[in-house]
């Protein structure tokens, strides 16, 4: 096996080489990010302080030292867990929740007469909470680190996941509204003083089932087709899923009246969808029935009122919302001004009015945050969000396994809606629907799931740049396999 | 507090707040650059040459799979992909080439790679130093089996399933 040997050599040299190059796990620049974030997260708290309370306390920096502290914790487990995974996400969802947690905060300072705003304890008032949320969130998503080893091991979990998340979706919509409903939208379980949001946990699941189902029927919804202008069209009997998906995210826009959460389970299955079968059709026919449903739930709701009676107005509010901007517009356009009157760089934290704005604290905190730090600060803010969807698209092209690659991107592309969804909501884009800004608003339902959604992501990206280790004779590998010492190099192509 | 110290820090807050998405940025790229520079470093000229020795073995194994990317091994572009279609790709310096390759040793129009019944040729398009197919010089249009490697001057390319 001599001449075997020397044929496969030069693969092992270059795999040395490539486990040179790919063992930087570069987890020292992650803790440089999250330094310099932490930092960002206490400076902001100091402003806050000195817009509103006129002096910095000494203990300004309790806040941000505890959500250091924490997620210096989920950086050191990282380290441990998943030693190559990618080093900007934990940074930059670090600044979001910190930023998040330090704008509650300062809510909360506001509304505290000045007698109370001196011994405002560290875990009280929405601040507190979303801080203590955080804490628990980051611990979750550090379990989840821990006890998925391999991200693939979630694909045998996919039938009961999806199972999981069909139940989740419906338990708000079968419930009676006393428990489920605030503000028109029926997406909750309030047990006590807790409210849930399943919807948040469902997402999750859903995108595993769908990862998972996709990939074993990718050829069939890809292959089999017709074309039609240019464009491959799936055959008739090859739309089922995408039909029931599409009736499902109806179900959920009638019976739990909330045009997002509806627009975000479609859309993460139309991006799934075409990911996995990369057929521009399926885009079309995804956003043709989107809008078809849209334009029929607005329709009814005109004539008949009932279930699309929320929606209705929504849209209303949204095509027009100085019509009415006492009442039914009041929301959003109290948001329209904040956003307006913060302009180009802002009051200043702690100088805007964020308590003009009904919810400020939840779907608002977009609007309110735009008041005090401006749309310089807010597209800062944005660009953050995008380089975090990058990252995940980024795991998608480089991890192996094709669910690997469906699942983040997938989980990638339904974070990036989401923030679509609200921020357009909120500025008059889209109709305004009830989302929560993933990391910033209050909320721990959102913020645990969207915690678990970055924990896989780093755990996908660690499985898309870990070096390859020899596992083996080199000859015992098989050749024909994709390149594994490339798999961490750019892919790009110069000139289509 | 003093109305400057406030205005100072507003717009500190803001500034740093893009210097962390800078910085971040950064990380990302230098994240990306990383593999093909020390990639460079460390495949030089006898990292070419042992590529080199791959025989008809793996090629063999091989054989029956469509080529669907194809890949700098070495060279100044060592890392780059290149998803292979059903045009032709052209190598060469000149800036209208598919794989636009800067190597001394590169003429303008070097080399170009069609597609034909799913098999890909390799045809020198008269360049001065010579394209080979592993150590064959390439004289005609010749069919590249995958994971043999191209060489053009100091550039080696292979076809990757």
């Amino acid at each position: 096996m001599t001449a075997a040997a020397t044929s496969t050599s030069p693969p092992a040299s270059t795999g040395g080489q490539s486990g040179v190059r790919l063992a930087r796990s570069r987890r020292n620049a992650e803790l440089s990010l999250l330094l310099l974030a932490m930092v960002l997260v206490a400076a902001y708290g100091a402003m806050v302080e000195a817009s509103v309370l006129d002096t910095v306390t000494p203990s300004f920096w309790v806040p941000a030292a505890a959500l250091s502290a924490v997620f210096l914790g989920l950086h050191v487990a990282i380290r441990f867990l998943a030693p190559f995974a990618d080093p900007a996400l934990l940074p930059a969802v670090a600044l979001l929740n910190g930023l998040g947690v330090g704008f509650l905060h300062r809510l909360d300072l506001a509304r505290a007469t000045p007698a109370e705003r001196a011994d405002l304890a560290t875990f009280a008032g929405t601040g507190g909470r979303q801080l203590a949320w955080t804490l628990i969130s980051v611990a979750l998503a550090a379990g989840l680190l821990a006890v998925v080893r391999d991200h693939r091991s979630i694909s045998r979990y996919a039938y009961t996941l999806g199972l999981a998340g069909i139940v989740l979706v419906m338990i708000p919509a079968v419930l009676p509204p006393s428990i489920s409903e605030i503000n028109g939208a029926k997406l909750w379980i309030r047990v006590g003083g807790l409210s849930i949001q399943p919807g948040e946990f469902a997402k999750l699941a859903l995108l595993a089932f769908f990862a998972y189902y996709l990939v074993r029927k990718r050829e069939v919804l890809s292959l089999a087709s017709r074309r039609f202008l240019g464009v491959d069209f799936p055959r008739g009997r090859d739309l089922g899923p995408v039909v029931v998906v599409w009736l499902i995210s109806l179900l959920v826009l009638v019976f739990e009246k909330d045009l997002g959460t509806s627009l975000l389970y479609f859309g993460m299955f139309v991006a799934t969808l075409y990911i996995a079968t990369e057929r521009v059709s399926w885009l079309i026919i995804g956003l043709v029935l989107f809008f078809g449903g849209a334009y029929l739930a607005y329709v009814l709701g005109d004539v008949i009122g009932g279930p699309f009676a929320n929606f209705y107005l929504r849209a209303n509010i949204w095509l027009d919302p100085f019509a009415d901007p006492y009442n039914d517009g009041y929301q959003l356009v109290q948001g329209l001004l904040a956003l307006g009157s913060g302009g180009m760089f802002g009051a200043g934290p702690g100088a805007g009015q964020p308590l003009k704005l009904p919810e400020v604290q939840n779907d608002f905190i977009f609007a309110g945050l735009g008041e005090e730090i401006g749309l310089f600060g807010l597209s800062a803010l944005l660009v953050v969000y995008l380089l975090i969807v990058e990252r995940g698209l980024r795991a998608a092209l480089a991890v192996h396994d094709s669910f690997g690659k469906l699942l983040a991107g997938g989980l990638a592309f339904t974070l990036g809606l989401q923030v679509f969804v609200i921020v357009g909501g909120i500025s008059g884009l889209i109709p305004l629907t009830g989302q929560t800004t993933p990391f910033l608003s209050a909320g721990g339902s959102s913020l645990m799931a969207n915690w678990l959604l970055i924990a896989i992501l780093l755990r996908i990206s660690d499985a898309a740049r870990r070096p390859v280790t020899g596992g083996g004779s080199p000859s015992a590998r098989p050749t024909g396999g994709p390149p594994e010492q490339l798999h961490g190099a750019p892919t790009e192509v110069i000139r289509p | 507090m003093p109305e400057l110290v406030i205005t100072v820090a507003r717009f500190g807050f803001l500034i740093l707040l893009w210097i962390f998405v800078f910085t971040v940025v950064g990380v990302i790229r230098r994240d990306l650059f990383a593999g093909a520079r020390s990639g460079r470093l460390v495949a030089a000229p006898r990292g070419v040459g042992a590529v080199l020795g791959q025989g008809g073995k793996p090629a063999r194994v091989k054989r029956g799979k469509a080529a669907h990317q194809l890949v700098v091994t070495a060279g100044q572009l060592a890392g780059t992909r290149i998803t292979l279609g059903e045009a032709q790709i052209t190598i060469g310096r000149a800036e209208d080439s598919t794989l636009v390759i800067t190597d001394d040793y590169a003429s303008a129009r070097h080399a170009r790679l069609v597609p034909r019944d799913g098999q890909w040729f390799v045809e020198d398009l008269g360049s001065t130093n010579g394209t080979y197919l592993d150590r064959a010089k390439v004289t005609g249009p010749t069919p590249v089996p995958l994971g043999v490697p191209i060489r053009i001057g100091r550039t080696s390319l292979e076809l990757r399933p």
